[in-house]
């Protein structure tokens, strides 16, 4: 038998420096998920019913967005199709001053949180980086590099907390990049700081191609949370009311003081990567189909029919309100974007440096003379349709068209 | 300042004030900011690695965390990319982060964070998000540092959209330059010339020297021969070759100090370059694609019927920095520079200048 085997055989005294931190225990994740719709717990119906409200209209906006990628109407679109509950209840836990740090994956939970739709898929159409205003709905820009937007919810929570704010951020991330040095540097910060803010892994079974076996060796992502001394909570992340429950009470934890948490919901990615992948490549048939008979709207479905809370004309109605929805977001993305190729000098310091100055004079001309000649070529090596080369609005060098 | 040579880099002192001066340090000069910075502005914290109880290794904190606490002047877990990625989310709530990279080569793993975050919100939202933080960054050699100590990474910095690149040179911009980062609002990489910590100027800590602010270039030290363009740890050396010129050669050499590296003052270098038709750069960070590269495409470009010589740089070779027994060959110092002067074709406007008296041109010409 090695030492490593047998640890707690020698009862020699520890040596000085050395004291234990905290017990381990409290922080340890339960050994399965946290389920429970089907489980005949007590659960709140009008919650539930909001949840399903919610999921199925992600799910119809989720469908939505692909065909717009389609249809030529967005660059790209990482679907969140199978991750719909956990996307919800991320926003749903949130009060009204905390704040959401999305990746890109997450366009539901921001649009899920009340923002315009067509400004949440700014980044995926391609029309400028972020279409909304993070300050004022307190949700970060949609963040592409993997886990870079963890630290910054750490920070956001630690300013808020120093300035006596009620706040807390909840920061959302995938399998793969717990595997990011961004991840570890995030939770320690977080941990050691004791900021108000919850972590949300979506372990969806993939990053791109890669299955979570070789990403990680954990025994599961939640248990990461205990080397840095906060709890990890396992849960199923199809299942809405479970999820809702467990974020609901990493925030408010959070909020009372008591420090970060480490959220682990297990879902799975039922569509590819993003419509540019494909995913018959890596995974088997069998494996998607199997975690379609555990989608999480026929989950939410079967329950809220079982407890009698939802019939046929209820259910048709959510769909057909979901179909306004996506109607509307289709007539909408069909229409074309404003462009305003000036603004492209406009934020990158609040003054335009006299190197910008001249460049955006360059550009400007070239708009211009392009609209003079009318050539289409030219209008569209700037960038398609509706262009304003309205400049002279921004000659002011403070930028800032609101 | 005092320099090797003694030189002295401050612009003609102003009599009222002066029972105020007494030889101060560069470093001495960057704690006051930082300290008057915190307690002009609640919303200013100091965080980095052994930046609270010890002072930072450089002690440019030295005193913050007692005088204004642990939540204003703060120790962090040793994460340069945490240190830089919290910034961001301190600075999205409002705060005005100054945080402290231990040493240049250690910013590092933070560069992520600088390139694809805090160089790039302020754009990404359309303004919504300023990051009005100061990243301090210790930089450049001689100081007789082992591997990871002396680098000068301005370049990179330099190459990202976003930022701005500022250097002090002397002690009264180490204040002045420091409270003007701190006060913007957008993110500034302020590049502290390790060498220069301990260099002294008659300064003032209770009335500090008014500096212009970021993007302006500073003459220290007017002449009529050539231009020497330089910033940082390299300003000392050029005005050393300045006075060695002038005393050995009759060349009365222009020294200009960059101090914003971007924005990057081209009036103030394009004109004395027009004035005096010859310019030299001069920096410790590699030639090849540095910073040099882009001031001489700009002067070629602005100055070139005024120009009798091309732009010549005297940088560091372009090789990964030297171990300290060997960096003095490395390092850019009096000699290399008034080698570059030698080479600014003097001869060729002996023969088309056929005024001879020309006196500020022509001492060179024997060369
Ligand atoms: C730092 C970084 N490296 C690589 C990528 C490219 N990339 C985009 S998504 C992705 C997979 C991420 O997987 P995961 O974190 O599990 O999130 P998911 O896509 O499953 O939601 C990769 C490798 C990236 N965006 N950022
Ligand atoms: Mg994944």
């Amino acid at each position: 038998m090695t030492v490593l085997e047998q640890s707690g055989a020698y009862h020699l005294a520890p040596p000085p420096a050395w004291r234990p931190r905290r017990d381990p225990a409290p922080l340890l994740p339960d050994r399965e998920p946290l389920r429970l719709l089907g489980t005949g717990a007590e659960l709140d119906g009008d919650l539930l019913h909001e949840l399903y409200g919610h999921l199925v209209r992600g799910r119809r906006f989720n469908e939505q967005a692909t065909a717009l990628t389609k249809q030529g109407r967005l660059a790209v679109y990482p679907s969140s199709t199978g991750q719909e509950a956990a996307e919800v209840a991320a926003a749903l836990a949130l009060r009204e001053q905390d704040w959401l740090f999305p990746s890109y994956r997450d366009t539901l939970a921001a649009v899920a949180r009340g923002l315009d739709p067509v400004a949440v898929l700014s980044l995926l159409r391609g029309d400028w980086h972020s279409g909304y205003d993070s300050r004022a709905s307190r949700v970060a820009p949609l963040s592409t590099p993997l886990a870079t937007q963890l630290p910054h919810a750490v920070g956001l929570a630690h300013a808020a907390r120093l300035k006596g704010d009620d706040v807390v951020a909840l920061a959302m991330v995938g399998d793969g990049g717990t595997s990011e040095g961004d991840f570890h540097e995030a939770l320690n910060f977080a941990a050691v700081w004791q900021a108000p803010v919850v972590f949300l892994v979506q372990n969806n079974g993939f990053a791109i191609s890669v299955p979570l076996a070789k990403q990680t060796a954990a025994p599961s992502l939640a248990h990461k949370a205990v080397g840095y001394g906060m709890p990890g909570r396992l849960v199923d992340g199809n299942d809405a009311a479970a999820m809702h429950l467990v974020l609901t009470d990493a925030v408010e934890r959070a909020r009372r003081g008591e420090g970060p948490c480490l959220v682990e919901a297990v879902t799975y990615r039922l569509e590819a990567h993003t419509n540019a992948d494909d995913a018959t490549r890596y995974r088997e048939a069998a494996e998607v189909d199997a975690w379609r008979e555990h989608d999480p709207l026929v989950l939410m479905e079967r329950e809220l029919r079982t407890r009698g809370l939802l019939d046929d004309e209820g259910a048709r109605e959510a769909r057909e309100e979901a179909e306004r929805m996506a109607g509307d977001l289709r007539e909408r993305m069909h229409q074309e974007p404003d462009l305003h190729p000036m603004d492209l000098f406009d934020h990158v310091f609040a003054h335009r440096t006299a190197q910008l100055h001249q460049q955006a004079e360059r550009l400007r001309a070239e708009l211009e003379a392009a609209e003079a000649e009318g050539t289409p070529a030219a209008a569209e090596r700037h960038g398609g349709t509706r262009l304003h080369t309205d400049t002279r609005q921004h000659t002011d060098e403070q930028g800032g068209r609101k | 300042m005092s320099t090797a040579t003694g030189t002295s880099l401050q612009p003609g002192a102003q009599p009222a004030r002066e029972s105020a001066r007494k030889p101060s340090t560069m470093a001495q000069a960057l704690n006051r900011a930082l300290r008057d910075a915190l307690a002009a502005d609640p919303d200013v914290h100091v965080f980095g690695e052994d930046v609270g109880t010890l002072g930072g290794v450089f002690r440019v904190t030295d005193g913050l965390a007692a005088e204004f606490g642990e939540n204003r002047c703060t120790d962090t877990p040793l994460a340069e990319a945490g240190i830089l990625g919290t910034a961001v989310g301190m600075a999205m709530y409002g705060m005005r982060p100054v945080v402290e990279m231990q040493f240049d080569a250690f910013a590092y793993p933070g560069f992520e964070q600088l390139v694809s975050h805090i160089s790039r919100m302020r754009n990404r939202t359309r303004g919504a998000l300023p990051m009005p933080l100061t990243v301090r960054v210790p930089y450049g050699g001689g100081i007789g540092g082992v591997e990871h100590h002396s680098d000068s990474s301005e370049a990179y910095y330099m190459a990202t959209p976003g930022l701005h690149v500022v250097t002090p040179a002397t002690v009264a911009d180490a204040y002045g330059l420091l409270r003007h980062s701190i006060a913007s609002d957008d993110p500034v990489i302020f590049l502290e010339p390790k060498r220069l910590y301990w260099g002294k100027d008659d300064w003032s800590p209770e009335q500090p020297d008014e500096v212009p602010g970021i993007g302006r270039a500073v003459v220290r030290r007017p002449g009529t021969s050539a231009t020497l363009i330089t910033y940082g740890p390299s300003l000392p050396v050029c005005m050393d070759a300045a006075e060695a010129a002038a005393r050995d050669e009759g060349l009365e050499l222009e020294v200009v100090d960059l101090r914003s590296l971007v924005p990057f003052d081209e009036e103030t270098v394009v004109a004395s370059v027009r004035r005096t038709g010859r310019a030299v750069v001069v920096h410790e960070s590699t030639g090849f694609a540095g910073p040099g590269a882009e001031v001489a495409a700009r002067v070629s470009e602005r100055c070139f019927h005024h120009l009798e010589a091309p732009v010549l740089r005297v940088a560091g070779f372009d090789i990964p920095y030297p171990p300290p027994m060997l960096e003095q060959h490395h390092l850019p110092d009096v000699d290399r520079v008034l080698d570059a002067v030698a080479r600014l074709q003097w001869e060729s406007e002996w023969r088309a200048g056929e005024a001879a008296g020309d006196a500020g041109r022509a001492g060179g010409g024997d060369r």
